[in-house]
């Protein structure tokens, strides 16, 4: 057990915050709660969204959260950074598996717009309010979101023209 | 948050960028598609073009020879490397990512073996540290030189392709005779480095930054202060301060904006708070401050170059801690257990603690960053890399807007997108 899976919670703008031995801030958050949290962070100073992504813990659901919080199998994690403070903090939103929807925050952070859009295209999570939610690195009319963990891994049968055929 | 700044984060969300499917510009009845007075049209530009470095394809919406809106449409390159990165195991790991951004695989090696060890809470020797540093910026000066090489290809120069590569082909032969590889190398492992620096580096190393240094200073006069280069660049593609913010923008084109942020300066990793060197700004952020910016970083990154070979401290150049790295071929050959050991530790991988973790570095072209997840077994749950070209390609449409198409060229090649890591 490493000291990121401690018990020991903070509040921040009324969610639970951990700090990990290495320093990092992680806050945790309901859909509900997702875009009032991030905006509060905004006015707070964090005025530069590094990166956004999703993860799928499908194989791993009982991880280590903060107990006043039903662990989902997605999740959208943003990365914010203050350029004043140069210091971290990364948002753990919990995304339900049967309705995976969240609310967009390209209102707060016009930069996470391809960053949504990979995730959306990736693991089928829809950001509400999204300008322009559409594939952008498939094809468009794909069938599936390769990332998930129910995806199977495809392989396509090399067939080389040169291979002496078997007799 | 207040109002107006609702508004003007909504205009550049909207009116610089196409909103449209990727389909659309394919289809022969444009009249069907409404684009406001009918008077414009859209032309795709790529995905197979020769300034597009790589396979970009930009749907551009234009008024004669103005560009109004634009759309950049990627994923031609997708090959699903975060998805191949959750099969491999951490030993193999860094295989994968040193592909994504060919131009700087090192940068790439680097942030996954740092994501790696934070999460196995591993303290790797001193040297590793700094061939790490040093090899990391002879990179940042091979890419930079590409840049300016192709750069240059873009505006009409071709001598300037044909020096770049020069300079770069340099720099790629020292690459070939530490890590064996010119390019894609798995150097920079997790735990330290693959191999030690060969004898003589020393000499190899000065060489390089002086000839660099020199021909920069040839550049210079053949670029620098040729009138019709820079009316070809002044004033074109202007990227204000605030824009460059909201948009996530990093590395060189955040720099040019004039946005002091640079990760080996503000939140140093590596040894960078242990040498001296300084963060080029940009005034306008403009085509020309995205060159200058660039141009000066090459000497930045060599005067670190040359801190690094009085500094080289002597020791391992991996760690010795037996959960990350093999025991040594000769002890294999003695001892059952060492032989168990290795086996172990090529078959499963490295066992990684339960845990997740977001580490940045400053690669060639802005924030590289690596999020991973572990679940505690020898594969990660999730390894998402944060490449800077995916991110700054969303400059392209305020970039473009209002520019000539013959313009559009010398923009797009001055964002430096690397199409390998936008699609990854």
């Amino acid at each position: 057990m490493t000291s990121q899976n401690s018990s020991d919670t903070q509040l921040l703008y009324g969610q639970p915050m951990r700090i990990y031995a290495n320093g990092s801030k992680v806050v945790f958050v309901t859909t509900q709660n997702y875009h009032e949290l991030v905006s509060s962070l905004f006015n707070d100073g964090y005025n530069f969204a590094s990166d956004l992504c999703a993860v799928d813990y499908l194989t791993n659901i009982q991880r280590s959260l903060p107990a006043e919080l039903t662990p989902e199998r997605f999740e959208v994690v943003l990365n914010l950074l203050s350029h004043g403070r140069k210091e971290r903090i990364r948002v753990r939103a919990l995304v339900n598996e049967s309705n995976p929807s969240i609310p967009t925050v390209m209102d707060i952070y016009p930069g996470v717009e391809n960053m949504e859009r990979e995730a959306f295209d990736m693991y089928g999570i829809v950001f509400e309010g999204h300008p322009d939610l559409s594939r952008i690195l498939m094809p468009e009319g794909w069938e599936g979101h390769p990332l998930r963990k129910d995806y199977a891994v495809g392989r396509v049968p090399v067939q080389f023209k040169e291979t002496p055929q078997p007799r | 948050m207040t109002t107006e700044d609702k508004t003007m984060k909504s205009e550049i969300g909207n009116s610089a960028v196409l909103r449209l499917p990727e389909s659309s510009a394919v289809d022969l009845d444009l009249n069907e598609l409404e684009f406001g007075s009918g008077e414009t049209m859209i032309v795709n530009m790529g995905p197979q073009h020769p300034s597009t470095h790589g396979v970009l394809r930009v749907m551009m919406e234009l008024e004669g020879e103005t560009v109004l809106r634009c759309k950049p449409v990627i994923g031609y390159l997708h090959t699903g490397m975060e998805k191949t990165g959750e099969e491999l195991t951490y030993t193999q790991g860094a295989t994968n990512v040193t592909r994504m951004d060919y131009l700087s695989p090192l940068a790439n090696e680097l942030v996954y073996s740092l994501a790696v060890e934070d999460l196995l809470n591993v303290q790797i020797p001193q040297r590793a540290t700094w061939i790490r540093m040093l090899m990391c910026e002879l990179n940042r000066m091979s890419s930079h030189l590409m840049w300016l090489a192709t750069n240059g290809m873009d505006l009409g120069a071709t001598t300037m392709m044909i020096f770049g590569f020069r300079e770069r082909e340099l720099i790629l032969a020292f690459f070939e005779k530490t890590t064996g590889l010119r390019m894609n190398h798995n150097y920079i492992r997790p735990g330290g480095v693959a191999a030690d620096l060969p004898d003589g580096w020393e000499e190899d190393v000065e060489a390089i930054y002086q000839t660099v240094l020199f021909r920069l200073d040839e550049y210079d006069e053949f670029f620098t202060g040729q009138p019709i280069f820079r009316k070809r660049v002044e004033g074109v593609g202007t990227l204000s301060a605030e824009t460059a913010v909201e948009l996530s923008v990093t590395g060189p084109l955040l720099r040019a904006s004039g946005v002091p942020w640079d990760l080996r300066k503000t939140m140093p990793y590596l040894a960078y708070d242990e040498v001296d060197f300084d963060v080029i700004v940009g005034t306008v952020g403009d085509n020309f401050d995205r060159y200058a910016v660039r141009m000066n970083e090459i000497r930045e990154s060599a005067k670190i170059v040359k801190q690094i070979i009085e500094k080289m401290p002597k020791g391992d150049y991996r760690t010795q801690d037996a959960k990350v790295t093999p025991p040594p071929r000769a002890r294999i050959d003695q001892s059952m257990e060492a032989l168990i050991h290795h086996f172990k530790l090529f078959t499963e991988g490295i066992i990684v603690p339960e845990g997740e973790t977001y580490v940045a570095v400053e690669s060639p072209r802005g924030e590289l960053g690596c999020y991973m997840v572990s679940d505690g077994t020898g594969h990660p749950l999730r390894m998402h890399i944060r490449a800077p070209s995916f991110v700054n390609l969303q400059s392209l449409p305020p970039l473009l807007r209002g520019s000539l198409v013959a313009d559009a060229v010398a923009t797009i090649s001055s964002v430096d997108p690397v199409m390998g890591e936008v699609d990854r």
